[in-house]
Formats: structure tokens, C-alpha cells, sequence
């Protein structure tokens, strides 16, 4: 109940796949989706093996409540080793993909090996196909799904794939499922492309049950009509989360041209008021809002492209509407690269999208590329004739579409901004943590996100902790330590129950844990989720100390920690890791090394 | 007072906590692959149309039954297939001009939208109202007055 209790095992090498039981003592302790994936990598990889390797392993992981009428049940994570950072991995998403593979019958799929050849998978319910991808390979991941469905003829399928940047190694590639959705961060579709898997292709008729309907059902309705009445949750589905920007603005904490600021001038014109403005010839950039499976918010943006605009106006290709912009790619493609052409940014979320990138790594890496380009370090020779300047909207659109491709100077940008950065002798030019890029909120005015992420275990990352409220409140790094840890303990519990982080707008632990308690066999409670969250935060921890990583990675780019905000609420200041970890480690029972002691290991039964 | 359910695509968010409520009240688990109710998507995810069962008074599949295993129910005005008696042919699935009535491979009989006798749980669960359930004689009453405004031309 709540899980199906059975995982799907495919070894790409061997060209083999079994059913075998999930391991009931480790869903216990784990629960599901990021813990218990964490769990299964680590008991079955050597976090010390390159994350492009056939050691590495893949795993698909849905929750306990993906599949269920618990609002936002479409989780799904990835976790494997990431390329991008060498460290572990655990990106997830929405969309329809995750209910569907737990409809299929199975709470994780764990892939191991390397097909010699390229393949894709094609699963319904028990029958598991490992089918030649040889008429898809070198496509993009809109024809992929087109194509798969088409050729099952089966409209119901539902497919997760990779674009070319996958397939080639771009170190930021993702997995993108239902056109517009992806597990985003540190390379998964990277590690994926290794791999030779070109996509999962799935239809699940099995459904799933929960321990005590009744139950179940009453929590589900209270955490809904919570949600309904909540003004964080109607501010997203009228908005989007792009109204983060305006609200970064004013704070003085969007990193602005390389993080050399903190405000944009340019921000009202790719604001949601801008999306929602009518131009002089009727255009509109916004259309409607989109749920994900399951989902009472629906706080994703369906737009559409000018078609007078220079992006498309010979392509008439993309005259049709997509996935819109959210604060993180309107933050990625606006502010860090300085363009405020909102056109120009949607366009390069359609090329995000249609060859499975992350926008915040490219576009953070876009914006290193650029200040190299102005100190002239790069010229146009490297660049393919196209001058990089900070706000040149048309060098957006043409560098998103040429890593998406592999094609020219989208070469190197696809190394992401450490290892291009390195290779023009300007390492601290990269805004990155453990190799993976920023996300749009600027440590110097946000110390508790810095904390956050320095210590996040996939690299800088701004969904793995909390801090939002403390660090609006306060501008120095007082009483971060303990506000970080404990988030990220709720947080890692919340990323391991198969719903969206977002649903905190409205919900504590408990109200996961009563939604749980419905669903799975066994009590549930609040002091039990957070038990599993701290217990899945160390465990990351030892994977990438078994990895080879140290207290020397939990740190932040000079810029950050030497050079004050320049403006806005936190003038003057710099971000005060110094301080503030220490109180970490202490907090989380660590060594000043950032080792987990024994007392802390035994206590979390690790 | 009949009912019908009513759909605002323009509302729908394509969410399917409607096939999720449905699979759930007639199979006792959560499984679109057996919700009588389904959302279409169109134009990259631009658009999405819930469609179900619209209740023929003359309908198709009642009078195609050779075996009288779909009988209107007098208080809700569904057509209703009584489990007992289909016996799995199929015909019916071929008469409805909508596609709305459909084989079950699991029990063997024809399963369609039977207003979950009064209480549909579709609309229930629709967090925008893109499905609602009112008087089956003014489905068209808010489209109406939708329009009625329009027609004000004087100027208060």
C-alpha cells in the first residue's frame, strides 16, 4: 500500500531486466523517491567510480503518495552520480512520467551497465522491452516523444528521454519528461546518455491502493483545501514562481551580469506583469497555467513566442506554445546574462527544453563565457563569431541552441562554468558550488542561502533547504547554521514522500505525515519524516566523502565571500560562510571536518 | 432536479485529480487507466479538454445492448451498466458515437460515467471548476449570462 513494492532492475549491458521486491526494511527507514534511491545507489555503486562510467547506476525513483490523490503526486526523482559535480545526484520532477512508471507496477528503476549499442526502454506494466533506438538517436527529446507514441501507437505512453546534449555529454544535461518537465540538475541526462539510453517509454493500468482509503482520502481533502486557502499557493498559480524576481529585485539579491550585481535594471520587462502585457500586434507571452500530475497548484507557465521576433521569425517550427518561463530560467536567461528581452528568453526555454538542458547551469555558464568575453580573454574566434556581451539577447538564443546541438562554441559551454573557466585560466569567474552553478538568489544578501548552498550535497542548489523566511528577516549569518539544518532535514523527507516541495507554501511535516500515514503500512508521524530526512542528508554526506569530496568543497566563489553587494538591502556586505559553518557542522554532529561521527552515524542507524 | 455535468476546458489545468477521483470511487484504487473520465492535451500542453459520458436521452449504447445491460436510472438520468448481466460484447463500444463507453480486460464487461450515482467525484475533486455539476436544463446558464452582458450596449 502506498508503495507497489516492486522494483524494476535493467542491466544495459547484459540487455537484461528482473522484478525483484523493493526491500521493505530499507522503504521503512528511507521511505522513497530521493531517500530510498539514495539508499539502493549507495548499497549497489563505489562512489568513487566516474559518474560516465557503466559503474555508475541510474535509478528512477517515485514516493510512497506518487500516483495517489495527495495534491502534486507526479514526483519523480532521479539519483545517480553526477558528472557535473562527482559528487551524488538527485534531481526530480513533475509532469505525468512518475505516476505513470508506479501505475506500471514499480516504485524504482534501477539501471546498471552500457548498452554497446543505443536503446530505449518500452514498458508495459510487467512487459519490459529493450528496443534498438537507432530512429531516434541524434533527435531531439519533442520528436522522441512524438516519435514513441506514434510508433506504439499509443497515445497513453507516457516518455522521459535525452536530447543530443545527453547523448554527447553535455555536463548539464537532464532527463525531460511530457515535453516540458525535467529532472533538471547536475547531469543526470548526461549520466543517461552514457548509458546509450536514449528514453523510457511507459504505460502503467495497475493503479495504486493506499492502507486506509478512508483515512487517506480525509487527510488528502484537509492538506487540499490547506493549499486552496493558502496565499503563497494562489500566488503561484496566478503568477508562476516568477514573481520571485520582482521580489529580488527590491531586495537587492538577483544576481545580476555574472553576480558582479545584485539588481537588473531590466527585470520589469520579463516580470509576470510582462508576461501577461498585450503588445501593440495583440502578442501575449503567457497563454494559460499547467498542473503537473495531480497537482492543485498548477504553477507552470504555458507561453508562446512572438512571431515577428528574430528568434523564430524564419522558423515557423516554434510558432506553437510551450513550457513558459519560471523565476529560475527568467533569472538564468535574464539577469545573470543581463537580457531583458523576453522573447529572446522563452526562446531559449524552448531549447532548454527540446534538447534536455538545464537552463541554470547554462545560463550561469552563458554569463561566465560572457564576462570572459568582456575582459577578452574569449574573442570571436572562440565564440563563432558571435560577440558574448553581457545583454545581447540574439547570442542567448544562439549559444542555448548550439550546446543543445554540440555544435561550435556550445562545446565548451557545455562543460559547465568550473571546467570552462579553468580551461581560460580564470577558475574564480565560475559561480558555482561543487561544480553546478547557482540558482538565482545571491548569497551576499541571503546568507542562509549561501549556507545552503555550500553544504547542499549536489552542489549549489536552492531547493534542498529553507532558509527563505530567516534570511529575508536578517542579513547576517546569525542563526543560519541551525535554520539550514533542519530544513534540509524537512526538505530531504519531503523530496523522499513522491509530492512537490511547493505544497510547503501550505503544509508542514505533518501534513505529509498524516497524507503517509493514510497510504503506507506502519505510524507515521512528524518526528519519524524528520528522523528519515536527517538519515538521507547524511547519507548523501558519506557518499560523497566516499567520493572523494571534503570540507574544501563546502565553500563559495571568492566573489561571494570577499566582494560586498554592491547594492540593494545587503550593501556592503559579504556572505559570512566563515561564521556560519563551523555552527553547521556542530549542529549536524559532524567532526570540523564535516564528518558525520560515529555517535551521530549509530544514532540515524547508518 | 437532474443533473448534468458541466465542462469549461478553459479551466482545466490538466491535473487529472478527476480520473484519479473517478478510478477511486469505482475501483477502490487510484488508476487513470480506468477513469471513465479523461483529459486530452493538445498543442504542446497549451490545451486540455476533460471528456466524458454525456448521458444521451436517446443513447446509443442502451439501445445497442442485445442483453438490456444498460438501463437509465431514473434519478440522475445516467445510463447505468448493470455488472450482472453485460456479458462483454463489445457492441456498445461500437454504437456510442463518442467513444465514451469502453472495454475493462480485467472483469470482461463495459464500464462509462454513471454520475457516481449523484455524487460525481470528478467535479468533486476539480480544484478549478473546469468540471461542476448543475441543473441539467441550464448547462448553458453562465454562458448565457456571459453573453447577456455583451448585449448591454447603453451606457448606465
Amino acid at each position: 500500500m502506498g508503495w507497489q513494492r516492486q522494483i524494476l532492475r535493467v542491466n544495459l549491458t547484459e540487455g537484461t531486466s528482473t522484478v525483484e521486491p523493493l526491500n521493505m526494511d530499507w522503504a521503512n527507514d528511507y521511505l522513497g523517491e530521493r531517500g530510498l534511491a539514495t539508499k539502493y545507489l549507495w548499497e549497489m555503486m563505489d562512489p568513487k567510480a566516474d559518474a560516465m562510467s557503466p559503474e555508475n547506476v541510474l535509478i528512477f525513483a517515485t514516493g510512497p503518495l506518487t500516483g495517489t490523490m495527495a495534491s502534486t503526486s507526479g514526483r519523480y526523482a532521479v539519483v545517480t552520480k553526477g558528472p557535473l559535480t562527482n559528487a551524488i545526484a538527485c534531481s526530480n520532477s513533475g509532469g505525468k512520467f512518475g505516476a505513470e512508471l508506479k501505475y506500471a507496477g514499480y516504485d524504482l528503476l534501477i539501471l546498471e551497465g552500457r548498452s554497446d549499442k543505443p536503446v530505449y526502454l518500452h514498458i508495459v506494466d510487467d512487459e519490459v522491452q529493450i528496443l534498438p533506438a537507432d530512429d531516434i538517436w541524434g533527435t531531439t527529446v519533442w520528436h522522441t516523444e512524438e516519435y514513441l507514441k506514434a510508433h506504439h501507437q499509443n497515445p497513453l505512453l507516457k516518455v522521459a528521454s535525452i536530447g543530443v546534449s545527453g547523448e554527447k555529454g553535455v555536463l548539464f544535461a537532464c532527463v525531460v519528461n511530457d515535453l516540458h518537465r525535467a529532472a533538471g540538475r547536475s547531469g543526470v541526462g548526461a549520466v543517461m546518455g552514457s548509458k546509450n539510453l536514449k528514453a523510457i517509454a511507459v504505460h502503467g493500468t495497475k493503479g495504486v491502493a493506499v492502507k486506509d482509503p478512508k483515512a487517506f482520502m480525509k487527510a488528502v481533502n484537509h492538506t487540499k483545501k490547506l493549499l486552496e486557502d493558502n496565499e503563497g499557493r494562489q500566488d503561484l498559480t496566478e503568477n508562476g514562481t516568477n514573481s520571485m524576481i520582482d521580489m529580488m529585485q527590491e531586495f537587492g539579491g538577483l544576481p545580476t551580469r555574472n553576480f558582479n550585481e545584485v539588481q537588473f535594471e531590466g527585470t520589469e520587462n520579463i516580470n509576470p506583469a510582462a508576461m501577461k502585457k498585450v503588445h501593440a500586434n495583440g502578442h501575449r507571452n503567457l497563454l494559460t497555467n499547467k498542473a503537473c500530475f495531480g497537482c492543485t497548484i498548477a504553477c507552470g507557465r504555458i507561453a508562446h513566442i512572438d512571431k515577428d521576433h528574430f528568434s523564430i521569425v524564419n522558423r515557423p517550427q516554434y510558432r506553437h506554445a510551450s513550457g513558459g518561463l519560471e523565476y529560475e530560467t527568467a533569472y538564468a536567461f535574464g539577469p545573470v546574462v543581463g537580457v531583458d528581452d523576453i522573447d529572446a528568453l522563452t526562446f531559449a526555454g524552448y531549447m532548454m527544453n527540446e534538447h534536455g538542458m538545464d537552463p541554470i547551469s547554462f545560463g550561469a555558464t552563458l554569463a561566465a563565457a560572457m564576462e570572459l568575453y568582456e575582459m577578452g580573454v574569449l574573442t570571436e574566434k572562440d565564440t563563432d563569431g558571435v560577440p558574448l556581451n553581457f545583454g545581447n539577447a540574439e547570442a542567448l538564443t544562439i549559444m542555448a541552441e548550439k550546446t543543445g546541438k554540440f555544435e561550435g562554441f556550445g562545446q565548451q559551454l557545455g562543460l559547465g562554468s568550473k571546467r570552462l573557466c579553468e580551461k581560460y585560466g580564470h577558475p574564480e569567474l565560475s559561480m558555482s558550488v561543487k561544480g553546478q552553478e547557482f540558482a538565482g538568489y545571491d548569497s551576499r544578501a541571503l546568507q542562509g542561502m549561501g549556507l545552503g548552498y555550500a553544504t547542499s550535497n549536489r552542489g549549489a542548489c536552492h531547493l534542498k533547504h529553507d532558509t527563505f523566511a530567516e534570511d529575508m528577516e536578517d542579513q547576517t549569518g546569525a542563526g543560519k547554521a541551525v535554520a539550514c539544518k533542519s530544513s534540509q532535514d524537512r526538505v530531504s523527507a519531503v523530496d523522499s514522500t513522491g509530492l512537490c516541495l511547493f505544497t510547503t507554501a501550505a503544509w508542514g511535516l505533518e501534513e505529509f505525515a498524516m497524507q503517509i500515514d493514510g497510504a503506507c503500512e506502519g505510524e507515521w508521524t512528524e518526528a519519524r519524516l524528520l528522523e528519515i530526512g536527517e538519515r538521507v542528508w547524511n547519507l548523501e554526506r558519506r557518499f560523497n566523502l566516499a567520493a572523494g569530496l571534503t570540507a574544501a568543497d563546502d565553500t563559495l566563489p571568492k566573489r561571494l565571500l570577499e566582494v560586498p553587494a554592491p547594492s540593494g538591502t545587503a550593501k556592503g556586505k559579504v556572505n559570512q560562510l566563515d561564521i556560519m559553518l563551523p555552527q553547521y557542522y556542530q549542529e549536524r554532529g559532524w567532526t570540523p571536518d564535516g564528518v558525520p561521527t560515529n555517535e551521530t552515524l549509530s544514532r540515524l542507524r547508518l | 432536479m437532474q443533473k448534468s455535468l458541466l465542462i469549461d476546458p478553459a479551466k482545466c489545468t490538466s491535473c487529472l485529480q478527476c480520473e484519479m477521483a473517478c478510478s477511486f470511487e469505482h475501483e477502490g484504487v487510484f488508476n487513470p487507466a480506468k477513469s471513465r473520465i479523461k483529459i486530452f492535451e493538445f498543442e504542446h500542453g497549451a490545451r486540455a479538454i476533460p471528456y466524458t459520458c454525456t448521458q444521451c436521452a436517446e443513447a446509443w449504447c442502451m439501445h445497442a445492448c442485445p442483453v438490456e445491460a444498460i438501463t437509465k436510472n431514473a434519478t440522475t438520468g445516467a445510463m447505468e451498466v448493470n455488472e450482472a448481466v453485460c456479458v462483454g460484447c463489445k457492441v456498445c463500444t461500437i454504437a456510442c458515437p463518442f467513444g465514451t463507453i469502453n472495454y475493462n480486460k480485467d472483469t470482461g464487461k463495459v464500464i462509462k460515467c454513471d454520475l457516481c450515482g449523484g455524487d460525481p467525484q470528478c467535479a468533486e475533486a476539480c480544484p478549478t471548476d473546469a468540471i461542476t455539476y448543475v441543473d441539467s436544463s441550464w448547462t448553458g446558464y453562465e454562458r448565457m449570462q456571459e453573453w447577456a452582458v455583451k448585449t448591454q450596449t447603453h451606457q448606465a
